[in-house]
Parts: structure tokens; C-alpha cells; sequence
């Protein structure tokens, strides 16, 4: 710890320093010559591969520079005998070597290995055809980067990363550039040619650079730019003619930097828009360096670009000043957001600048807020005095929380464990002086160093900085362990950063359960039950899904049983439908009580299924049946028809026949339809119905005849309607025909008549009928319906034959208000003796006498 | 008896905002087509439409003409076509035409179809197999509660009570459900929720599961409780002639979304007159839970009241008269207007109900009610047929038979049936199997045996599956029971004591003491016990499906606020007027609050049009 600064080298006004991060794990026989190596940036796994052929090894051990973005580390080797026929392996390790795929390598020849920002492997072959495995080496999908390229060959190939995703860059033998800016969306964009170039060039990169994705490259001294349309020469500003032509080029990180080697030991660094230069390096060496990585910080003090060759490793900060490290072995540089990390077949560093609040703090006699802030913490856990000076003296400059801001952002910076924990206690410590402190960044902090500490462990392999951890964000970190199948890991960190359930660990137990189920090795039985005393019934973990994906893997048992523990039965549906477990999807669906979702699934059957499976199906299912029936009533009346007759549905069916024989227009039809549900009601039992339409026909062929006959316009008409008709048009004997006919109840018949013969105001006809026999609706109504008329002379006929219980009210109906009084009073009824008094004037005084005596007399 | 509300007594929620919300969405639907456009309305929501955006609005938002869906070719020159629907099948089917027939002429448009209150999957297969889902945009307008007064909200969706009750198409219940969740998310959380019927239970069900995908911020609730309540839990109810002056208005003159159209006969001019009723006309908030018959001397005594307040002005000087003026004599003239306004209608019910014998009427429905006279009843019921007094009332009067009756006897079935088809037609045929499927119109049956059957085998099967057999069963017979209800519920006060309809005693005052509404009979007594325990025989008499849910959300220490005191009631199928009164008046008793919300207004001649056979 007192050493700390050791490993600090200057660079200019800054330090740089190298940090050891993992022995590796591999023992690689060769180590890394003679192989692709593709190792992804945030601590990503590395792939490596042995290369066939001499010649490609230089330009394997250059791509490895290129691809700035990538993340986890791959390795293609080749076996030690050379012979054509022999295959090479493919491997994959985690950044610190533990071994997580292996396997012989199968395709064609390999140009170039790299790493999606999703953790998959891209092989990109001499032929053009990109293969994509995972990080488990399974392969997951190819795809071409053009016909023609079979034939030219891949010459050279680049993953890159922009903010579109992952692309794929090439040049073929006929010196044609072709890119892909995004895999997963494949759109192949051919570059115009080059002008003069034959073969490949000595150098290029691709650049994302206002949402434009173009190729730097040059051709010896020249440098083009290419874009989707043009190729334009491009001159670096301040990069003099003398320099020699351009063997290596390097872009940083964030695609805003670039370096330019040349054959004459030149260093040219700039923006990457080639506006400005930043400095001219002389590195003294003529060869081309193996790799050129840039070495930057986000605000860095002192930017560099790292150089390596076989046995040196140059940084050259862009203030021209230079350090040197020598190496044993090959390395594989990696770029990273913060740093550069250095791989080499034992172990793994990471270079990068000192950040500037490390160096206030650990500069030999700093008396920055934080030093002094640190030194007082020491000498107090020394039970020193001196911790109190120092602490004044901070306190003086009131700085104290300038000190413990210091001490909490350098912890973040640091890798080891117990500088943090030195830093994170000094800054505890000062953080007692103070009263207004915000704890929130000591303790997010502290959270966060546990987090990274626990996945920078040599067995998880997530060499991640603070800086990377916090452009990443806890949510890509969490996924990347899920990705890597640290599931109980991953859980641990989403309880102890206080994830919420949805994002947190709902989201890690879904991905856990998606893999637990491809399993081969367990039973369904264990499988499922496993899921479901893991998952519960955790919220946002939906085991429709997971059992989508263990019907993908082809257990659809085991899918079923899964679906089961699936509370939301609509969930269910779509799965079971894939499954063509149609009848279960059907009941799920009615059980989800979502109409629109049982519609989705009886129209699927419709046209899945056979009609009388599918008829018999919905028979079981009485709400599907139902939802079914109304949209055949509006869309497929023949439907309906057959949906009945499958049913036996008597009933139904002959309703059906007698709504369409309204629907009908000539009598024929309509006859014979009704006829049809007559049939039908019989066998159905309900003679009742049967025979009531026997007798509409009947009604319609009397209304036809006479309709022909007499012009009358009964058709149609209900059996009161016609006789009415037929008594309004004066034929009685028709009327009286129906009457007998269709035995209309005696009191209906003379209503009609009644009201009828009134209407017409034959009176004469009237009193014919009253006489006729004796009324069965007794003779008020002739009083009422005379009077309704305004005829008092004919209604007065009839008050006579009005049975005595409705003789007051007949006397009243005429407004015979005496006659009504005698009659209430011989009646001895009290109450109509008051009905009459309530309609008697002030004026009828003697009446009101009359049936006031009465009354008194009855008590 | 104008009801004195007791001091204490809770503050409504204000409900303007489900208003806001709606009017709110429809404008940013209509701005999704922008530019000026042509707009369809189906006919009836019309009126629902009225009450959220008035034509300016619209006009405001590009919207040209305006046009009723009336199922004809249209007429419109405007290249773009918006079409306000409900999602009804025969709707879509009308648009397609339309846009086939712009196809034939290659007349190009942009067409949009916004359904209300959402779209149904069939919909859009419609359009589909018309060939036009790509001409078309589809979108939803989430308008589901509409309030129709303070204590009244309406999802306007008549089409419910046929959909669910008779055809057993499920689609509106989630539609229910999700009209529960909206009120719940506005004005909840909710404590307790109480339901009956399988319907409730269904829409219930919904609402929970729409709950658990959402997040509810913890907020002070303006409703405590709920009641769910199917409309097949009480056929009795709405089938009652309404005798208080708001159901009275509604069975005569038809309301219409809280607004009824006085003829010219009731205004005494030579036009009609539309009139918004609810608690902002003062006149009618006075009345409208009013028995009739005292509505009369209610009306006169405020005439006389009004006349004094008219004669003030003798004896004023200029200053008074100036302030008179200014501050009284408008809202005086605006009281004036609306009192000479419900005096018209009531003498127009006057007329109305005295000719037809209304009394008699009444006689026989209070008979059927207590049981009595059934024969005289017949007889009353077959004449009323036989002379064709009206089609509806006639139905009306032979379902309120049945159901008191559970059924009728097979000769009276018979022959009742026989003379209503004479009368007015054969294809009544299908009205009855409609009456029948719904228990409403039935033949009594020796049905202890299917009891009797049900509850043995709901013992052999586990629960699930005689959940299921006893739906089975229930639909082919349901059973009214209302007699024993009736016992049960004390739901016929004794006949021989005097009801004064000015003082109401209890609930049945709304049916002039005769008979207490069972729909609020139950609601009273579930809220008083806190559930169903006491209930249990009730329950199953009603076919079960009852339950009683105490919130898990918000059931704190702080619940003894007001809002323990509102108690959303919410009738599956519709409800009516004099149920809402009947509500009202046991509020004020009670010291708590009411709001109704209902799948729409209904009374019995609404209910019986919905049943009617030939509808297709």
C-alpha cells in the first residue's frame, strides 16, 4: 500500500500505470502465435483459433487491435500436425482463461473472429458465409456477405461496433469493400472501388462517424476515405509527405481519435475527422507494430497510443514522451473504455492512465484533501495524534468534504480489495466531521465495489472497472451473467443492489428456467417441479414462456406441465395453439373469460379442423358455442342451420326456419319454410309451437285467397290484425269464418266486433249483435264504447242489461249521476255511493243530500 | 316530504372527470387523422356523444360533417371518413360496403374506424374477410362510463342484458371490468365488494385480474364499497309499473341519457321541448323520488310558493326592485319555466294513466306481487290481451305472472300463449322460447326432481364440475322462488295496515307501499350484515353465485372516513329508475351515499323490446 505508487510510470504530466488482474487459467501449448484471437472489451470472453496458414497470421494478430467494442475472449488453434486434412479447434474462454467451449472446427478456412455486443461469436470464413455461435459454442445462424465473394475470397475482415449494433466489414481479393452495419438487420452495402488499389490495402479501419459508417484506408502514402457513394483522398493534417505511406491505423474507443503508423517509424495522432492533428511521435522503428491500440480515459489528462511489438511494448502519449515496457511473450492488446487491457498467455493486465483524483491522492507528498485525509485516517487508526492535525489542517481549508468525495471516487478507481477498503474507511472516518453530508455516493459506492469485486473473481471472469461497470449499467451487467449462466450470482447481486423484482430477479429466474428446461439429463417431472419451487410465483416471470421454450426443445410434455402453474389462463392459449392442443387452448381461452381470445381460438379451429369435429368441439364448450352462434347469426346463417342440425337442436332449428320465413317474401317459400319448422317443433315435442305455425299457415293461405280475391292486403297480418281487417272492410262472414275456424274465444270475438261495429258507427248492426245471445264481456263495454263515440243515446240502450255490480259505474259513464245514486243506493255499497258523491257538483245539492241520508241510514 | 339529507351525510365524488377523460382521448383519436374529414356516428350514441363533445368541439377538431349511421349509401364528398362505432358486426359490415363501393368507382379515401367502448376481435375478422383490413385504421375509444347525474353513471350499453343473459355471449364482461377498474383507479381503492350473479362474478374477476398487471399509487378513497349485481338476480323489480315521478317519466316519456323530449301536449306550445334531467333542475331534484300522487300538491304548494316570491315586487322602490332583478328574478323565471314544465307532464300522466285504467292496472300487479286473486289476475291479463291494449304491457304482465308464480300452470301457459299470438302474431313464437330461456315466461314444472338430481350429483363430482352442471341446469329451468323470497326478505309489507306514501316507512313506498324492490332489499341487507352470513338461503335461492371480497389495498386504520359511507352499486343488465330512488332513500336513512352505475337505464318496456323474437 505504501507502494502504490510504484507501478506508476510518468507520461507527460500524467501516470500511467499497469495493473495485474488474472494468472490466466489456460495453459495454452503454443501460446497465442499462430492463432486468431478475438477478445471483447468490457471484460468480454475471448475466442482463439490456430491459424492454417502462415500468411494469415499477420493479419489475425492486427484484427485483434481493430475491433474496439467487443465483448467476452475466442481461440481457433490448430492441432501441431500441419496437415491440411487435420482441423483446428475452436475455443472460448472467459477473460480469465477458464475454458467455457471447445470444439474441432468444422467449416472452411477462417479469416477473422469477433464478438457481437451481445456475447456471440462471429467466424467470418474465406468464402464470405459469417457463422454465429454463443458463448457456449452452439451455433446459432449464418449468413453471407455476397455471392461474388466465393469466388474473390475474403482477403481481410473487421467486426465493428456502432450504435446501430454489431457490423461486419470486408475486402475480397478483387480489392472490393463490403459491409454490413448491423447483423442483425442484414442489409449488404458494397463500396464504391478504389482507385488504384489491387489487392488489399496495406491498412484500414472503419469509422462511425455522424451516423455514417464509412472505411479509412490506405494504399501506401494515400489515404481514401470511402462512404456508401464515393471514395474521397484524404491528406492528415500536419503529416508531412516525407513520412512515408501508412502501414498501420488505429481509431479509439469512441471512433473520435485516430493513429496513423507509417514505414518510416512515424507516429501521426489526430481526430478521427482528420481536422486536427495532436502530435507527431517518432518511434524510431521502422517495422510495423504487431498491434496499435489506443490508451484514453474519459476526461483523460494525457491520452496515449499503445504500440507492440514482438518484444516492446510502446505507449506514446500524444505530448510526445514515451514509456516503454518489455514483454516476453505475444501479446493481444484490448481496448478498452478506460484503458487498454494486455493479454498474454499467462496472464492479464490492464494499463491505463492514473485517473487524476488516484494521483492527488497517492502522489508522493500530495496535499490534495483526500492525501491528507487518508494520512489522518492512518495515524488514526495508529492512535496518533496527528490524526487531529491533519484533519484540521483539512478542516481549516474547509475541504473535509471535498476530502471524503476524493477518497470515495479514487476507491471506485482502484482493483484492489484492500486500497478500496483503505480509501472507503478514510473516507468513513471523515464523514463523521461532518453534519450535512449526503451519504448516497459512500454508500452506492461501497455497494458497487462489492458488486465488482465478486464478478472480477478469477472463476466469474468480469474484469470490469468502475468506469466500465457504470457506462454498462447494473441492468447490462446482470444480463451478461445471466448470458454467462451465473444465475444464483446474478440473483445475489439484484437482492443486494435492491433491483426491483420485474427487472431484477424475475428477469434472472426467467432466464434460469429457460435453460433449466433444456436439460437433457432430467425428467419432465423434475424439470417442472424444479422450475416451479424456484420460480413461485415471482412477478414478471410468465411460465407460458418458459414452456414456449421447452416446446421449442422439443418437450412438449414437459411445456404442458408448465403451462399448468401459468395463473393467467389467456397466457396459455397461444402455446397450446402451436402445440395443436386445440380442445385444452379452447377451454383456456373460455376460462380467460376474454371473448376476443375465445374467437381467436374457435376461428383458428374453424379452419383447422374438419366441420364435425369442429361442431362437436364447441358443443363442449357452451360460451365458445354461444359467441360462435351470434356471429354465424350475422355473417352465416347456413351455418347456424348446420350447427343446429349437428346438435339435434329441434327447437333451435325451427326457430331458425320461422325468423327466416320472415326474412322470406314470396308465399311459397314462406310456406314451405314454415312448413319445414313445423316439422321440426314436432320433433322437438312441442306441439304447442307446432301447432300454432300450422295455423299461421293456414292463416296466410286463407289471407292469400282472400288477398286475390278481394284486394284486402291481409298477408302477413296476425289472426286479431285480419279479423279486424275483415270486419273494417265489412266482411263479416270472413270474420265470422276465422272466428269459427282458428276457435277465437268468444270474448275476443266480440271486443272485436264490439269496437269494430262502433268505429263504423253502425249502431243499428250494433244493437243487433248485443241481441244476438248474451254477451260474454257483459254489456259495460257497450256502454263505454258507445260513449267513447260521444253517443249517450245508443250507450243509454244498454245500461239496462248491465249486470248490478256495474250498474253505478254505467250510470256514471253516460253521466247519469241520479240513476247512478239509485242504483249505489239500492246497492247499499258505500264505496260507490262515494264514487258517485265525488264526481256530484256543489250544485247537485240534492243529490248529495239524498246519498248522504243513505249512507248515514246504512250505519 | 322533499327529504332532508342528514348533516352528516358523505360528499359525492365528482364524476365531470370521467367526462374529461373521454372527451379528452376522442379529440387525440380524431387528431390522428389530421385534416378535415367527415364523421359517422352510430345512432345511439348520438346522445352518450353529445354529452362529452358538443358539435363545436368537434368542428374544432377538423371534424366537417357529421352523419348517423344509417346503414344506407352514403354521401359524403370528403376524402377522408371517420366512423364512430360500436363494435357491432352489421356496423362493419355497413363500412365495408362503403369502402367497396369508393373501391369500384376508384374513389380513393382515408378511412378510420374508432370503436367504442372497445374492438372485438370478430370485428376486425370482418374486415378481414371483406378484404379492406388494410384500407381501414382501427382504433379504440375507451368511453365506457358516462354520468348522467351525481350519483347516476351509465356505461350505455343497452345491448348488454340480450348479449349475456339470453344469447350467453361473455364479451361484455370484460368490458364491465374494465369499467370497474377505471372508477377504481379514479376513486378507489375499494374495501369491500360484494356481488351476486355469475355475471358480477365474471366482471369481478376481470377487474382483479386487471388489478394485478397494474400498479396502484396508494390514494385517499372517495369510494369505499361495491355491490355487483345481475339484472337475472330480480326480474320482479323492472317489471312493476313505476309509480315514482322520475320511473314514471321514463315508462311514458322514455329518458334519454338524462334528457327527455316533452311533446307538444306537455308544454302546451306548438313544439316539443328537451329537457335535461337531473339534480341541477331544482324543480325535478324535489320530485323525482316522489310517489306520484304527491307530486301534484308538491307542484301547487311551490306554484304558490313561486307566486309569493313573484309578488314580492309590490311595494318594492327602484333600489329594491333593481336588486330583485338582478339577483332573483332570473333564477325565479328559469324555477318558473321548469315548474309549468313538470306540471304539463305530470297532467299529461294524468291522462295518460287514468284512461287505460291504471288502477286496475296496479290492483293486479300488487295482486300478483302478494299472491292473491291469481285467477282474477288471469282473467284481467287475457283481457287486457284480447282487446290488444298494448303488446309490450301485455308480455310484461304474463312474465310478472310467471315469475311471481314460479310458472304457470301448463293450461294456463297454453292458452295465454295461444290468445297473445292471435293477437299479434305468430312470430311471438320466438319471443316466448326468448321468455323461456330466461326463466321469464315459463310452464311450472314438477321440478323438485331436477333439484333434487343437481344436488346429488354436485356431490359425487368435485366442486369445478357442478359448478359447471348446475349452469347447465339453471339454464334450462331457472326457478324464481320469488315467493319464497318474498317470505324470506319481508319483501310484501302486510296489506291491511295504511302506507302513507307521504311519509315512507321503508322502500316499498316506491311501489306505493306495496312491495320492496328485492334488488335493494339484498343490498340493504348484505351491507348491514357484512356479507352473506345469514343470507346463505337467500343466496341459493337466487341461483348462488354470491360473494363477498374485503380488499387487500388500503383496508388501513384510517377506513372510518367518508368514503366507508359511498357505496357504488353497480346492476349488470340495467336498473331503473325506481330503484335508484329506492337507493336514495335508503342512503338517507342509513346516512350513506349511493351512486348507481348500470350497464344502461332500463325499465320493463325496455326489457321486453330486447327480448322480442324477430329482431335479426
Amino acid at each position: 500500500m505504501a507502494f502504490i505508487t510504484a507501478n506508476w510510470n510518468p507520461l507527460g504530466e500524467a501516470f500511467y500505470r499497469k495493473t495485474e488482474l488474472y494468472e490466466m487459467c489456460w495453459s495454452l501449448k503454443d501460446g497465442l502465435r499462430d492463432s486468431l484471437v478475438a477478445a471483447a472489451p468490457y471484460g468480454g470472453p475471448i475466442g482463439i483459433t490456430r491459424t492454417r496458414t502462415h500468411v494469415k497470421k499477420t493479419h489475425m494478430s492486427r484484427c485483434v487491435s481493430d475491433f474496439a467494442l467487443s465483448p467476452p475472449a475466442a481461440v481457433l488453434r490448430e492441432p501441431l500436425r500441419r496437415s491440411p486434412s487435420s482441423r483446428p479447434q475452436l475455443e472460448i474462454f472467459s477473460s480469465s482463461g477458464v475454458s467455457i467451449a471447445s470444439f474441432p472446427w468444422k467449416s472452411g478456412p477462417v479469416v477473422q473472429l469477433g464478438w457481437t455486443v451481445s456475447d456471440e461469436l462471429l467466424c467470418i470464413q474465406e468464402d464470405g458465409s459469417v457463422l454465429i455461435y454463443d458463448l457456449f459454442g452452439s451455433f446459432k445462424r449464418h449468413f453471407s456477405m455476397g455471392q461474388e465473394v466465393v469466388q474473390s475470397q475474403v482477403l481481410e475482415a473487421k467486426v465493428f461496433h456502432s450504435p446501430y449494433g454489431t457490423g461486419v466489414a470486408i475486402v475480397t481479393g478483387s480489392a472490393k469493400f463490403t459491409l454490413a452495419t448491423n447483423i442483425d438487420d442484414l442489409k449488404l452495402r458494397r463500396l464504391p472501388e478504389v482507385p488504384g488499389l489491387q489487392g488489399k490495402p496495406s491498412c484500414w479501419l472503419v469509422l462511425s462517424q455522424d451516423r455514417q459508417t464509412k472505411v479509412l484506408l490506405a494504399n501506401g502514402p494515400d489515404l481514401f476515405i470511402l462512404d456508401n457513394t464515393s471514395c474521397t483522398a484524404v491528406c492528415p493534417p500536419g503529416l508531412s509527405p516525407q513520412a512515408g505511406s501508412i502501414v498501420h491505423m488505429s481509431v479509439s474507443f469512441s471512433y473520435k481519435y485516430l493513429a496513423l503508423f507509417t514505414d518510416t517509424g512515424h507516429l501521426w495522432t489526430g481526430t478521427a475527422n482528420l481536422q486536427k492533428k495532436l502530435s507527431d511521435v517518432e518511434t524510431k522503428r521502422s517495422t510495423k507494430p504487431k498491434q496499435m491500440v489506443w490508451c484514453r480515459r474519459p476526461q483523460s489528462q494525457q491520452p496515449s497510443v499503445v504500440l507492440m511489438w514482438d518484444r516492446l511494448l510502446l505507449v506514446a502519449g500524444v505530448c510526445n514522451d514515451t514509456i516503454q515496457f518489455p514483454i516476453e511473450d505475444l501479446c493481444v492488446l484490448v481496448g478498452e473504455l478506460d484503458g487498454v487491457r494486455i493479454i498474454s498467455s499467462t496472464n492479464q493486465e490492464l494499463l491505463q492512465e492514473v485517473p487524476l483524483v488516484c494521483q492527488d491522492i497517492f502522489k508522493i507528498a500530495s496535499m490534495a484533501p483526500g492525501a491528507l485525509l487518508l494520512e489522518a485516517h492512518r495515524e488514526y487508526e495508529k492512535s496518533s495524534q496527528k490524526a487531529d492535525e491533519y484533519l484540521r489542517e483539512i478542516k481549516e481549508q474547509s475541504m473535509l468534504g471535498e476530502a471524503v468525495r476524493q477518497c470515495v471516487e479514487a476507491a471506485g478507481h482502484e482493483y484492489d480489495p484492500s486500497t478500496q477498503k483503505s480509501l472507503m474507511r478514510a473516507a468513513s472516518f471523515g464523514k463523521c466531521f461532518l453534519t450535512d453530508f449526503s451519504p448516497d455516493a459512500f454508500v452506492t459506492t461501497c455497494r458497487e465495489l462489492r458488486v465488482l469485486n465478486a464478478v472480477r473473481d478469477a472463476a466469474v471472469g468480469l474484469p470490469l472497472t468502475h468506469t466500465q461497470f457504470k457506462q454498462m449499467t447494473v441492468q447490462v451487467l446482470i444480463d451478461r451473467l445471466v448470458y454467462r449462466q451465473f444465475y444464483p450470482l446474478a440473483i445475489e447481486v439484484c437482492r443486494y443492489l435492491k433491483i426491483p423484482d420485474y427487472q431484477g430477479v424475475s428477469r434472472v429466474l426467467k432466464h434460469w428456467a429457460s435453460c433449466k428446461v433444456q436439460q437433457k439429463d432430467l425428467s419432465d417431472e423434475a424439470i417442472a417441479r424444479a422450475v416451479c419451487v424456484k420460480v413461485g410465483d415471482s412477478p414478471g416471470v410468465s411460465y407460458s414462456h418458459i414452456a414456449a421454450k421447452a416446446y421449442e426443445c422439443g418437450r412438449p410434455e414437459l411445456a404442458i406441465k408448465l403451462l399448468d402453474s401459468e395463473a393467467r389462463s389467456g397466457e396459455q392459449v397461444p402455446l397450446l395453439l402451436k402445440m395443436k392442443r386445440s380442445q385444452l387452448a379452447l377451454s383456456k381461452a373460455v376460462e380467460s373469460g376474454d371473448t376476443d381470445l375465445v374467437y381467436t381460438v374457435v376461428s383458428y379451429l374453424k379452419n383447422e379442423m374438419n366441420r364435425g369435429d369442429f361442431f362437436m368441439t364447441l358443443r363442449n364448450q357452451p360460451v365458445a358455442l354461444s359467441l360462435y352462434r351470434q356471429f354465424c347469426k350475422l355473417q352465416e346463417q347456413e351455418t347456424l342451420k348446420d350447427l343446429y342440425n349437428q346438435d339435434d337442436d329441434h327447437q333451435e332449428l325451427a326457430n331458425y326456419y320461422v325468423t327466416a320465413s320472415y326474412r322470406e317474401k314470396r308465399l311459397e317459400s314462406r310456406l314451405s319454410l314454415l312448413q319445414s319448422a313445423v316439422d321440426e317443433y314436432n320433433k322437438a315435442k312441442n306441439e304447442f309451437a307446432a301447432k300454432a305455425t300450422e295455423e299461421e299457415m293456414r292463416l296466410l293461405r286463407f289471407q292469400r285467397k282472400l288477398d286475390d280475391e278481394k284486394g284486402a292486403g291481409l298477408l302477413g297480418l296476425s289472426l286479431q290484425a285480419t279479423m279486424e281487417a275483415l270486419l273494417a272492410l265489412g266482411l263479416h262472414k270472413q270474420a265470422e269464418q276465422l272466428y269459427r275456424d282458428f276457435r277465437v274465444p268468444d270474448k275476443r270475438y266480440w271486443w272485436l266486433k264490439l269496437k269494430s261495429l262502433a268505429e263504423k258507427e253502425e249502431w243499428d248492426e250494433l244493437e243487433k249483435f248485443a241481441k244476438s245471445k248474451k254477451s260474454p264481456i257483459g254489456y259495460l263495454a257497450f256502454v263505454e264504447v258507445c260513449m267513447k263515440s260521444n253517443n249517450k243515446y245508443e250507450a243509454k240502450k244498454y245500461v239496462s242489461r248491465v249486470t248490478p255490480e256495474q250498474k253505478v259505474k254505467a250510470h256514471l259513464a253516460i253521466g247519469d249521476l241520479e240513476g247512478a245514486a239509485d242504483a249505489a243506493i239500492e246497492r247499499r255499497n258505500e264505496s260507490e255511493m262515494g264514487a258517485v258523491l265525488s264526481r256530484c257538483a256543489a250544485s247537485d245539492r240534492l243529490l248529495i243530500e239524498k246519498l248522504n241520508r243513505a249512507a248515514a241510514a246504512k250505519k | 316530504m322533499a327529504y332532508s339529507a342528514r348533516k352528516d351525510s358523505p360528499e359525492l365524488p365528482d364524476f365531470s372527470l370521467l367526462k374529461r377523460l373521454v372527451r379528452d382521448q376522442l379529440i387525440y383519436l380524431l387528431e390522428q387523422l389530421p385534416g378535415k374529414k367527415d364523421l359517422f356516428i352510430e345512432a345511439d350514441l348520438m346522445s352518450p356523444l353529445d354529452r362529452i363533445a358538443n358539435v363545436s368541439t368537434l368542428k374544432q377538431h377538423d371534424v366537417d360533417k357529421l352523419y348517423k349511421v344509417e346503414h344506407k349509401a352514403i354521401v359524403s364528398t370528403s376524402d377522408q371518413l371517420c366512423f364512430l362505432i360500436r363494435p357491432r358486426i352489421q356496423t362493419v359490415k355497413w363500412i365495408c360496403d362503403v369502402v367497396n363501393a369508393d373501391k369500384a368507382v376508384g374513389k380513393l379515401r382515408r378511412y378510420k374506424i374508432i370503436f367504442t367502448p372497445q374492438k372485438f376481435y370478430a370485428c376486425e375478422a370482418v374486415l378481414e374477410e371483406q378484404g379492406i383490413f388494410g384500407d381501414v385504421t382501427t382504433d379504440e375509444w375507451a368511453f365506457y362510463l358516462l354520468p348522467l347525474d351525481e350519483d347516476i353513471v351509465s356505461m350505455e350499453l343497452p345491448e348488454f342484458f340480450r348479449d349475456n343473459f339470453l344469447a350467453g355471449d361473455q364479451r361484455w364482461v370484460s368490458t364491465a371490468g374494465s369499467a370497474l377498474h377505471l372508477l377504481h383507479t379514479l376513486y378507489g381503492p375499494f374495501t369491500k365488494v360484494y356481488g351476486i350473479g355469475r355475471c358480477s362474478k365474471m366482471a369481478y374477476e376481470s377487474w382483479r385480474e386487471l388489478l394485478e398487471d397494474s400498479e396502484q399509487k396508494p390514494r385517499q378513497a372517495e369510494i369505499g364499497n361495491v355491490f355487483l349485481i345481475d339484472r337475472d338476480v330480480d326480474f320482479v323489480t323492472p317489471l312493476c309499473s313505476q309509480v315514482v315521478y322520475e320511473g314514471l317519466v321514463d315508462d311514458i316519456f322514455r329518458i334519454k341519457c338524462g334528457c327527455v323530449e316533452f311533446s307538444p301536449d306537455v308544454t302546451s306550445s306548438d313544439k316539443s321541448v328537451k329537457v335535461m334531467l337531473n339534480s341541477q333542475d331544482k324543480v325535478f331534484n324535489e320530485i323525482r323520488n316522489e310517489h306520484f300522487s304527491n307530486v301534484f300538491g308538491f307542484l301547487s304548494q311551490k306554484a304558490r310558493n313561486l307566486q309569493t316570491a313573484y309578488d314580492k315586487r309590490r311595494g318594492m322602490d327602484i333600489k329594491q326592485m333593481k336588486a330583485f332583478v338582478s339577483d332573483e328574478l332570473k333564477g325565479l323565471k328559469q324555477e318558473h319555466r321548469l315548474l309549468s314544465l313538470h306540471i304539463g307532464a305530470s297532467e299529461s300522466i294524468m291522462k295518460k294513466k287514468t284512461k287505460q285504467d291504471f288502477q286496475e292496472l296496479l290492483k293486479t300487479e300488487h295482486s300478483l306481487l302478494e299472491g292473491f286473486d291469481i285467477r282474477e289476475c288471469i282473467s284481467y291479463i287475457e283481457e287486457h290481451i284480447n282487446r290488444q291494449v298494448s303488446m309490450i304491457e301485455g308480455l310484461r304482465l304474463l312474465c310478472l305472472l310467471s315469475i311471481t308464480e314460479n310458472g304457470l300452470l301448463p293450461k294456463d301457459y297454453r292458452s295465454l300463449k295461444a290468445q297473445y299470438l292471435q293477437s299479434y302474431g305468430v312470430e311471438h313464437l320466438l319471443t316466448f322460447h326468448n321468455l323461456k330461456q330466461l326463466g321469464l315466461l315459463v310452464e311450472q314444472q314438477p321440478g323438485e326432481t331436477l333439484t333434487a338430481m343437481e344436488s346429488k350429483v354436485g356431490k359425487l363430482v368435485n366442486d369445478k364440475t357442478a359448478g359447471k352442471l348446475t349452469d347447465a341446469f339453471s339454464s334450462l329451468a331457472k326457478k324464481s322462488n320469488f315467493r319464497a323470497l318474498s317470505r324470506k326478505l319481508n319483501l310484501v309489507p302486510k296489506s291491511d295496515e295504511e302506507y302513507d306514501l307521504r311519509v315512507p316507512r321503508d322502500m316499498a313506498y316506491i311501489f306505493s307501499g306495496a312491495y320492496i324492490p328485492l334488488s335493494c332489499k339484498l343490498i340493504e341487507q348484505v351491507l348491514e350484515r357484512n356479507g352473506w352470513t345469514g343470507l346463505e338461503e337467500v343466496a341459493r335461492l337466487l341461483n348462488g353465485h354470491e360473494f363477498a371480497v374485503t380488499g387487500n389495498s388500503g383496508a388501513d386504520s384510517k377506513t372510518k372516513n367518508d368514503a366507508q359511507r359511498i357505496i357504488l352499486v353497480m346492476f349488470l343488465g340495467g336498473c331503473t329508475f325506481s330503484e335508484i330512488s329506492a337507493l336514495r332513500f335508503l342512503g338517507k336513512e342509513k346516512g350513506c351515499k349511493f351512486i348507481v352505475v348500470t350497464t344502461a337505464i332500463t325499465n320493463s318496456s325496455r326489457l321486453m323490446e330486447s327480448l322480442l323474437g324477430n329482431t335479426l
